[in-house]
């Protein structure tokens, strides 16, 4: 009894100098990035030792919730703030930054076995909002279409809303899964299923083309970089202030030759 | 029922030397501490409804919440897209959020369906076998086997359905969606048989052999006896088990958030995904502002699991002492 | 003839009992074996001791390991004091029926049956915002300090979730200390609180444990309550303030079977840090049915 009564008087002196230790830099957000972001931090704690990084997914909308409540120095984003965001950030004296670090192409993924590899956004727009409910209005076989979607934290669930499916809401059949990854897997198991997400995540399934007129339009990297396939964006970082420090060391690593290489090597797009 | 232990029996000795009278204190001081941890509990479920009650408040007491989220909005079908008619959406994400609870009842239904078809008749039949039919050693090593089926994380059991039980329902059935109200419903049903089994069980045993012995001298077999005696005079105790494991299913977070595809869909058809409440309040609480319109719906949504689950836990109980007090003629 | 009949009858539907029962084991079999078959080949030294790399394609779950580990450890330490005084009140020093008593008790079932995810929500509402808000305000930091996720506030969430737990496996042990070593002890001039300490409490010592070891079992394998009260994705270093994020088994579980890159690659990965979650938790029931037995044995024996 008198150990354990020891034991708890030592666990709350642990907690009194309980702040968090000077230096550790928070990265938060976006689930597309979060690979980006963990390799980032791997190497540059490589190179610099005494600097502490942490990374977390969760998505878009959680890293920038989490940017506004002040839970993290960095946003990782895949689309542009808010104007909502921008307004709370600033009530909470923040005068918000915004850094491209990345680019990627949305893109669609079907199961290798659908003999459809092209549609046009318009398509995609029937398909993700419910009126095109068979493959066969589209080229396909005779077979329903399953939607596969993201969770609404999520950055890529905006970018899809508002460039493919012109702010209308998805079809309630649309199944959210929490990950790219979710999707990707369950569109490779799934014969009939369609999913988007990143380009860096599309391994086992088939990606499609964007139809525009008669050219079937490739989501390669020259595409993506000169910005020909439509459905490319940029990836950002987020932060409440200009950056300083720490912060501003690894968002030059980030953005240095070595950092874009990374990102070559992860799947997305330099944008340098 | 119970024996009381350190009761007080004695009182009130006269003039006590100096030394007993600050012993006579400790202990007051003592008894008084130990009360005062007893209260934690209360404490806790108090707190528990407190500050989740506080956080859902939001969004009747604050202006522009009121107009996101209102009651109709949540329970009466919507216009969500010109020229449609008005239907339940579930999209709290949007430019104009469409908040309507009946998808999330529904999913959370569907599957709940699912579990306790599955889970009610293989928990109690088990638990039937156990009490009654089983060899005393096959007993002793089924109680431990379920304990362990009891102990296994749910996040563990969501694993298993998303990534066996799914292919393999697919494979076998050919359905058209992968992840459904089916596969997490089957998956629920692994996280509550044990809940069932052992309530039941229980239930079962409080039963006197005084009422099989009776049965078996009037010539019924050992089945007839178990089915037509035990099993009655155990009723209310089996209810309340399925009762439990009805809120338990209700409550069950990473199951259905691995595996039941999280698509709010309004229709009775069991192979569509679902989205259930407690998968919707996992998937959608990181992303939030806190203090928005969205972070109170949240709670508010787990107001209405507190609730639920609340109840069925009282119901339960209450059964359980019923069938304590007509089998031991004492309550608990 | 009647009679063989029903026998007959009786036979089959007793087999068919006894067919459900099967298939309860049958089920945990199942999955045993598929965790087993697909984790195995993976779980080594190297595994257990190296932090994940590559973007959670490679390297190891130590930080996952060790997240739990402190996780319930604090856990436990805010837990038992306080679940075993309610039940020493419950069992030694509540009047015969008393009301507190009753209250606490249908207060305790409650507590045992309320969904995981609300005491998530509890613990974002209560600890973080209103306990850490308030300390970060009293204390004068301009940041979030405390009213932050971090693994303080999961493990207090956890600590109220699984009080009923050893409230109840306490109350069951101290039931089993015979009447007579109370009475014996109060008739040798042992004060009530003396009798507690000197010859209740160690007499249910083993029970106790069980309660202790079944409650960190059980946290150990919560991943709703501290999905947004700490948890965190991917850590560069173990937690070593209170108030840090940290990794964990069953979050780490989750995040391998739903956000990975690539699912396919990381299965080994994702099967071997199920594998681990499975056999600890197994192990601690284990240690607890044991315990149990043997209590029960010596508790049957003595009287």
């Amino acid at each position: 009894m008198k150990t354990f009564i020891a034991s708890i008087a030592a666990v709350l002196l642990l907690a009194l100098p309980g702040a968090a230790r000077a230096g550790t830099v928070t990265v938060k957000g976006s689930d597309t990035m979060v690979i980006l972001g963990q390799r980032w931090a791997e190497e540059f704690m490589k190179k610099n030792p005494t600097s502490r990084l942490q990374v977390t997914g969760g998505g878009s909308g959680t890293g920038l919730a989490s940017l506004i409540n002040g839970t993290t120095d960095i946003a990782m984003s895949s689309r542009p703030m808010k104007k909502e965001e921008q307004e709370k950030l600033k009530g909470a004296k923040a005068a918000p930054t915004q850094i491209s670090v990345a680019k990627d192409g949305v893109t669609f993924y079907v199961n290798e076995s659908n003999p459809v590899s092209a549609l046009t956004q318009e398509q995609l727009q029937g398909i993700y909002l419910g009126d095109i409910t068979n493959w066969k209005e589209v080229g396909g076989k005779d077979a329903p279409i399953v939607i596969y979607s993201r969770e609404n934290s999520s950055g890529t669930y905006v970018f899809v809303k508002d460039h493919v499916l012109g702010g209308e809401d998805y079809a309630a059949t649309a199944q959210t899964l929490p990950g790219t990854a979710a999707v990707v897997n369950a569109v490779s198991k799934e014969k009939n299923g369609i999913g988007y997400g990143g380009a860096a995540y599309a391994k086992g399934i088939k990606e499609l083309k964007v139809k525009k007129g008669n050219e079937e339009i490739d989501p390669s990297e020259a595409n993506i970089k000169s910005g020909k396939y439509p459905l490319s964006r940029d990836l950002y970082f987020y932060l409440r202030n200009a950056p300083a420090g720490e912060v501003k060391a690894f968002i030059d690593f980030a953005l240095s030759a070595e950092g874009q290489a990374i990102v070559t090597k992860v799947g997305y797009f330099p944008v340098k | 029922m119970q024996s009381q232990g350190l009761v007080e029996t004695v009182t009130a000795a006269p003039r006590l030397s100096s030394a007993a009278r600050r012993r006579q204190l400790r202990e007051k001081v003592i008894a008084g501490i130990i009360t005062a941890a007893a209260f934690t509990g209360i404490a806790a479920l108090v707190l528990i409804l407190v500050f989740i009650a506080k956080e859902a408040l939001t969004i009747f007491l604050d202006a522009h919440a009121r107009e996101e989220a209102s009651l109709s909005k949540m329970f009466l079908p919507q216009v969500v897209r010109q020229n449609r008619p008005p239907a339940f959406v579930w999209q709290p994400v949007s430019n104009v959020p469409k908040v309507s609870m009946i998808p999330l009842f529904i999913g959370t239904l569907k599957t709940t369906l699912v579990s306790m078809v599955v889970a009610v008749p293989v928990g109690v039949a088990g638990a039937l076998y156990a009490a009654e039919f089983a060899p005393r050693r096959l007993r002793e090593v089924l109680k431990p086997t379920i304990e362990l089926l009891a102990g296994i994380p749910s996040v563990v059991l969501g694993f298993f359905a998303l990534m066996v039980l799914a292919t393999f329902l697919q494979d076998t059935f050919g359905l058209p969606t992968r992840l459904n109200a089916v596969v997490a419903g089957l998956g629920l049903a692994l996280a509550i048989v044990p809940v069932i089994f052992t309530v039941s069980e229980d239930a079962l045993t409080a039963v006197p052999r005084s009422y099989r012995e009776a049965s078996l001298a009037l010539g019924a077999t050992p089945w007839e006896t178990a089915w037509k005696v035990v099993l009655p005079a155990a009723a209310p105790g089996i209810l309340a088990a399925c009762v439990l494991g009805f809120g338990r299913a209700i409550g069950e977070t990473m199951i259905v958030l691995m595996a039941s595809g999280n698509a709010a869909i309004v229709s009775w058809n069991f192979t569509d995904s679902v989205r259930s409440m407690s998968a919707t309040i996992a998937a959608e609480m990181g992303e939030v502002v806190v203090g928005s319109p969205h972070y109170s719906l949240l709670f508010f949504i787990g107001v209405e699991l507190f609730f639920f689950t609340f109840i069925l836990n009282m119901v339960a109980s209450t059964w359980t002492r019923r069938v304590l007090k007509r089998l031991t003629g004492a309550g608990a | 003839m009647k009679h063989t009949m029903r026998r007959a009858v009786g036979g089959a539907l007793t087999s068919l009992t006894g067919f459900a029962a099967l298939l309860i084991v049958a089920m945990l079999a199942i999955i045993l074996f598929d965790v087993v078959r697909g984790g195995i080949g993976h779980v080594s030294w190297t595994f257990l001791s190296q932090p994940p790399s590559d973007g959670m394609m490679a390297g190891g779950i130590f930080p996952a390991l060790y997240g739990t580990a402190a996780l319930t450890l604090l856990m436990t330490l805010a837990v038992m004091p306080v679940g075993v005084l309610t039940a020493v009140y419950l069992h030694e020093y509540a009047p015969a029926g008393s009301r507190l008593a009753a209250a606490v008790r249908i207060a305790v079932a409650n507590l045992a049956g309320v969904p995981s995810i609300v005491f998530g929500l509890f613990g974002l509402g209560f600890f973080i915002h209103f306990v850490g808000g308030s300390m970060d305000r009293l204390l004068g930091y301009q940041e979030l300090n405390w009213g932050q996720p971090g693994i303080l506030w999961a493990s207090l969430t956890l600590a109220v979730l699984t009080l009923p737990v050893v409230i109840v496996s306490t109350e069951e042990a101290l039931r089993a200390v015979p009447m007579d070593h109370r009475t014996a002890s109060l008739a040798l001039g042992a004060t009530k609180s003396q009798t507690l300490a000197r010859v209740v409490l160690p007499g249910a010592l083993p029970g106790i444990l069980t309660g202790a070891v079944l409650a960190v079992s059980r946290g150990a394998g919560e991943v709703a309550p501290i999905l947004f009260t700490g948890a965190a994705y991917f850590l560069p270093d173990l937690p070593d303030t209170m108030n840090s994020q940290f990794m964990h088994l069953g979050y780490h579980t989750y995040v391998l079977a739903t956000q990975s890159p690539d699912v396919e690659a990381t299965r080994p990965l994702l099967y071997a840090t199920v594998l681990v979650l499975l056999a600890l938790t197994f192990v601690l029931n284990l240690v607890a049915v044991l315990i149990r037995a043997r209590t029960r044995r010596r508790a049957s024996a003595s009287h």
